[in-house]
């Protein structure tokens, strides 16, 4: 219901915009006969109204049509594209919450004192940053910067691509080269992500601090790194996954500007082509293709969430 | 618990920097001696560094860029719009969200539910992908990004009213005004409204920072403010390709655009935190984050 809900929306914002997409695909010197032909070609002659069934009933299926300007399957080009996106997300993804949870966790633990403070500053400037600056001044710095300011040449890092063209690199020496490449982009969206978690965390782990049974476990004598360890991080266990659900729009968009600014050649960068060169299907198809990892992503915390906490579990039944 | 918010000197330096960006936006570009979109001579003026003289002796605080326009200047002038964006975008999507959710509570039964499952719909979307397929495929420019912002920004606060509202009507005032004669359309205006609209408040603030951050975004990418007009997305974007040359010239409208919204954050921040009280951390609404 939800989904279809969605695919409707979608097909309503793109068709409903103006601009006609075989002006766009025609060559230069064509007839206004030659873009009607083409027009009939794709279906776009047709009511909006066949139009949308007939895509509808194609997205259901899992078909998600055929390109306007290269005539590939549109599912061919999103799964082409999506690896390098989901290897980047995930990784991110995985950092920022490896870093920001300590981070904030830490914080907390130090609410009130200067590094606190530094850090609550530090942290919400990052999130204040858009995401294609900071990888901007991670370039500045690390690429062009590197000579400059006399880095050792491991920190001189490719800004561009996932690969050193020319260079058919295997193996140890390949995975490297893809490694070097990955730093930076990598390194872009897990801050971004990392500063946002952790000033939730900061927040959450003071609250949990202030719960009598904290005081009960240190009065028995339980050492800090077990009291936070388990006690706390065990209770913002379940807040922490519905956390990761709802960023994945976050993670979504900064993958796109990071793409588009690393020249990475993932789904972010496939659909602004698209969007540039009007062509319905993949930006439909694209945009399909978000919400569904959406959707999905949140009914996953939501299953997932009884599991982690008892106390939920027990109220629902 | 509530803190003062004028006794505490986060804000109070939350909002002088603000202040001095809305006064500098309006007379920066007002005082400058050059016009920040005309082109001068080219090889003479271009890409002077920060804190220097060019070669006609005109000093620039910030350089100029490949154009050789004074990058301060243009800065400012982005800042009018980024500002303008910023709130108008945030400010209408909190009145379509009032709208919505208020008429959907009111009203109940089907508008409800529709209203409802149409928000769930665009939230499952991510917010930059709908102003992407949006603003890229009408026409780029203020009005469009204005527009479009309001379109995709209004179910958060639809869902905050609507619940708010719900937990209002409840309540015997409610009754008393409708027993006294008063109509429908009324109550909800006079009496169920006024005390529903903080949260929406609140949301709206914390709205203004990611609003800014999103047409940076759109503008960065060639789809939202349109050149010779500066934005401080369209700026960074300008710089790009002088990242090794002219660092300045993507970096210092970035520091500009970072330093607002880290003020707008924390005043919307400080601002729940004295409203809102106790209202779950989740409204942080990290998703929307650009």
């Amino acid at each position: 219901m939800l989904f279809w809900l969605v695919v409707t929306i979608i097909f309503v914002l793109v068709r409903m915009a103006p601009g006609d997409p075989a002006a766009f695909l025609v060559s230069p010197t064509a007839t206004a006969a030659d873009a009607a032909s083409l027009r009939a070609e794709l279906g776009l002659d047709r009511p909006l109204i066949v139009q949308y069934a007939h895509w509808a009933g194609a997205v259901v299926r899992g078909d998600l049509g055929e390109s306007f300007s290269s005539r590939q399957s549109v599912s061919r080009l999103l799964l082409d594209a999506a690896p390098v996106s989901i290897a980047l997300g995930g990784i991110s993804l995985l950092l920022t919450f490896l870093i920001g949870v300590p981070l904030g966790m830490f914080q907390a633990a130090r609410r009130g004192g200067a590094i606190d403070k530094l850090t609550t500053v530090f942290t919400t400037t990052v999130y204040a940053a858009p995401t294609f600056w900071i990888a901007l001044a991670l370039i500045a710095v690390f690429t062009y910067g590197a000579a400059s300011l006399g880095l050792p040449p491991a920190l001189r890092l490719p800004a561009f691509g996932i690969r050193t063209p020319g260079g058919a690199l295997h193996g140890w020496a390949g995975f490297l080269d893809l490694f070097r490449h990955a730093v930076l982009p990598v390194v872009t969206l897990a801050a971004v992500g990392a500063a946002g978690i952790a000033r939730y965390s900061r927040s959450a782990v003071a609250d949990v601090l202030s719960e009598g049974w904290v005081g009960t476990a240190r009065a028995k004598g339980a050492r800090p790194a077990r009291v936070y360890g388990r006690h706390v991080l065990r209770n913002i266990t379940p807040q922490l996954v519905v956390l990761a659900a709802l960023s994945l729009p976050g993670l979504v968009a900064g993958s796109v500007f990071v793409e588009q600014v690393f020249a990475w050649p993932g789904l972010g960068r496939a659909m602004l082509a698209a969007i540039q060169a009007r062509d319905y299907p993949v930006v439909m198809g694209a945009t399909v293709f978000y919400a569904a990892a959406v959707i999905i992503a949140n009914f996953a915390a939501d299953v997932a969430l009884p599991l982690l906490d008892p106390r939920r579990g027990a109220r629902a039944a | 618990m509530k803190k003062s918010l004028a006794n505490d000197r986060t804000t109070a330096g939350a909002i002088a920097l603000l202040a001095l960006m809305v006064a500098s936006s309006v007379f920066v570009p007002m005082l400058a001696r050059q016009d920040p979109l005309a082109i001068g001579d080219v090889i003479a003026l271009r890409l002077v560094p920060p804190f220097s003289h060019d070669s006609t002796g005109a000093w620039h605080l910030l350089g100029t860029d490949r154009f050789g326009r004074d990058l301060f200047v243009r800065m400012m002038l982005a800042a009018r719009i980024s500002l303008a964006i910023g709130v108008g975008g945030s400010v209408l999507a909190a009145a379509l969200g009032t709208i919505a959710g208020a008429v959907a509570a009111w009203l109940g039964g089907i508008t409800d539910r529709l209203t409802m499952a149409v928000a769930d719909a665009l939230l499952a979307i991510p917010r930059l992908v709908l102003l992407l397929v949006c603003a890229a495929l009408w026409q780029p420019g203020l009005l469009t990004v204005l527009i479009v912002l309001g379109a995709t920004g209004w179910m958060g606060v639809a869902r905050i009213v609507r619940g708010e509202v719900l937990g209002i009507r409840a309540r015997p005032f409610v009754e008393a005004a409708e027993a006294l004669g008063v109509s429908h359309w009324l109550v909800l205006w006079r009496h169920v409204l006024p005390n529903a609209i903080g949260p929406a408040i609140v949301a709206t603030t914390l709205g203004v920072g990611n609003a800014i951050l999103l047409e940076s975004g759109l503008s960065f990418l060639g789809l939202g403010i349109q050149p010779p007009r500066p934005s401080w997305g369209n700026m960074i974007a300008g710089g790009r390709d002088l990242i090794v040359a002219a660092p300045w010239v993507a970096l210092a409208p970035g520091a500009a655009l970072i330093l607002t919204v880290l003020s707008v954050t924390l005043l919307g921040d400080r601002l729940r935190d004295a409203l809102a009280g106790n209202q779950a951390p989740f409204a942080r609404q990290l998703g929307e984050r650009t």
